[in-house]
């Protein structure tokens, strides 16, 4: 059975006791323009959980997991992340919380001038400071194996396809070996085979490297491989939370719709 | 009409408001470990190098035109020997930096500001922000410093390339020697020539890659855009580039006269 999340801002989300939260968003508010895209949104993601976010597009659904980043700023609510508040957070504080979370972009966001290698190295040699070449490829050699991709390593995005793209874009985060991945529509664009790769990768991946997920997608199949609870998001706010089983059987018509 | 000016104020506020944090930004990040070396060589080549041939047909075009142009008036006077003086003071005071910050705002604001624009609209300036790299160190230092860095040395060779167009010029038909020729040339200009020359072309640069970044991070996330930041950045540029040297010239004036 599906239970709502819409809870007044001041009020705690439900929690398990097991496990603490790592992100923790409550009455969330942004608008642009005077639009008001986010309305009020409190969702909690535990450490070690696939917590998939479901809503049709321009719902924003990007702009929670943005303002998660320090990507956007809030206009109401509060953000924590590690019990942070974001928005209270220096730029060297900020700088310090990114090493810790993974954004995996739409279109991978990967920088078009520079071979694999290099967008690799990048986050390595810019925000961990590694100067040791050897430890710099054998940790780029290490992530690329994981995601299947050894032999692109000099390749140019350019030369890629949207799937290859993708688990470049997948290694680059997980490269800095994040805490939280943020999964931006990770499936958008692919053909059917290749979305089931990139979700059982994502599955795997958090296998791996231990990782607490959140993973936004309106693609059904991506949603079911991976997600461990599912909230529906609909006029800026979550509407339903539960596992994919009880939101398929959900009494909420919207929510149902996903499911068919 | 009160209601409508009022935004239009306020925008043009925000506007100047933004651009003078994105310099203060830019001065900031300059002064931050880990300077950018590779990226800024990078640059040199992309900006320096590749504009040369551009650089150098319009020296020499300019050089030659100027010297064809200005020849049968001067030898209506009697004056033909000033000529190599007066191409070299034209040449090295005014059209020389202007000519070539303006060709440099075409090909390098321009190329700036949509590269920077379709890495903005693509997301890879955010992917960078997120994975806690520096993009404003990474992006916009080492652009706005090699500009900064290079039209004053493509100024000098443009106007190096002048100064021999203008020497062809005169072999047309006439038997100057070259060593005649570049001597006189250079015996006019003095240190209140090249001096304030050199150093409003530092600015030219300063401005075409300060205007190249900040439209382009600034560009919005759309295709779209990304013309629009190439074509805002040309445009604004070139713009300064005249405001510059307008002010660059009374500033001279004042301090040499006065």
């Amino acid at each position: 059975m599906a239970t709502l999340v819409n809870h007044p801002s001041n009020e705690a989300a439900p929690t398990s006791p097991a496990k603490e939260n790592v992100v923790e968003i409550r009455g969330l508010k942004k608008a642009f323009n005077g639009f008001e895209v986010l309305k009020n949104i409190n969702v909690d993601l535990k450490r070690g959980e696939n917590l998939v976010v479901l809503g049709k597009s321009g719902q924003g659904k990007s702009v929670t997991i943005k303002c998660i980043v320090g990507l956007l700023t809030k206009d109401e609510g509060s953000v924590k992340v590690f019990n942070e508040e974001v928005s209270d957070l220096s730029d060297e504080g900020l700088k310090k919380l990114r090493t810790k979370i993974g954004f995996l972009f739409q279109n991978s966001a990967l920088y078009d001038s520079m071979t694999v290698r290099e967008n690799l190295s990048f986050p390595l040699t810019r925000v961990l400071k590694l100067k040791d070449q050897a430890e710099i490829n054998s940790r780029i050699e290490e992530v690329l194996e994981g995601v299947g991709l050894l032999d692109a390593i000099d390749k140019m995005p350019s030369d890629l396809s949207g799937g290859m793209r993708k688990r470049i874009g997948l290694a680059r985060t997980l490269i800095m070996q994040p805490e939280i991945m943020l999964y931006d529509e990770p499936t958008t664009g692919l053909d059917p085979i290749t979305s089931k790769e990139i979700s059982q990768l994502i599955l795997e991946m958090q296998k791996k490297y231990k990782t607490s997920s959140i993973i936004i997608t309106h693609d059904m199949p991506c949603a079911q491989i991976t997600a461990d609870r599912i909230v529906v998001m609909n006029d800026g706010e979550y509407i339903a939370e539960g596992t994919y089983k009880e939101l398929e059987n959900s009494e909420n018509e919207l929510v149902r719709a996903f499911f068919k | 009409m009160a209601e409508q000016a009022i935004p239009a104020w306020k925008k043009t506020f925000e506007e100047a408001g933004s651009q003078i944090l994105f310099f203060g930004s830019f001065l900031r990040n300059i002064f931050k470990s880990g300077f950018e070396w590779s990226e800024f060589i990078r640059q040199c080549y992309e900006i320096g190098y590749k504009s040369l041939t551009l650089v150098g047909l319009t020296g020499f075009i300019m050089g030659l035109v100027l010297t064809l142009q200005s020849r049968p008036t001067l030898a209506d006077f009697g004056a033909e020997s000033w000529l190599p003086g007066m191409v070299s003071l034209s040449i090295v005071r005014e059209i020389g930096p202007v000519i070539t910050a303006i060709i440099c705002a075409g090909r390098v604001a321009s190329s700036i500001g949509a590269e920077l624009g379709s890495m903005n609209v693509t997301e890879q300036v955010d992917a960078m922000e997120v994975s806690g790299a520096n993009p404003m160190q990474y992006l916009v230092v080492t652009r706005v410093l090699a500009t900064t860095l290079m039209i004053p040395i493509l100024t000098f060779i443009s106007d190096a390339v002048a100064l021999f167009g203008g020497f062809l010029a005169v072999n047309i038909d006439g038997k100057v020697s070259f060593y005649l020729y570049f001597t006189k040339s250079i015996a006019v200009l003095g240190f209140s020539d090249i001096f304030p020359a050199t150093i409003k072309t530092v600015f030219f640069g300063l401005a075409i890659g300060f205007i190249g970044c900040y439209k382009g991070i600034n560009s919005n996330k759309g295709t779209e855009s990304v013309g629009l930041a190439a074509n805002s950045a040309v445009v604004t540029s070139s713009l300064w580039i005249f405001v510059i040297d307008a002010i660059a010239v009374q500033l001279t004036n004042i301090l040499a006269y006065h």
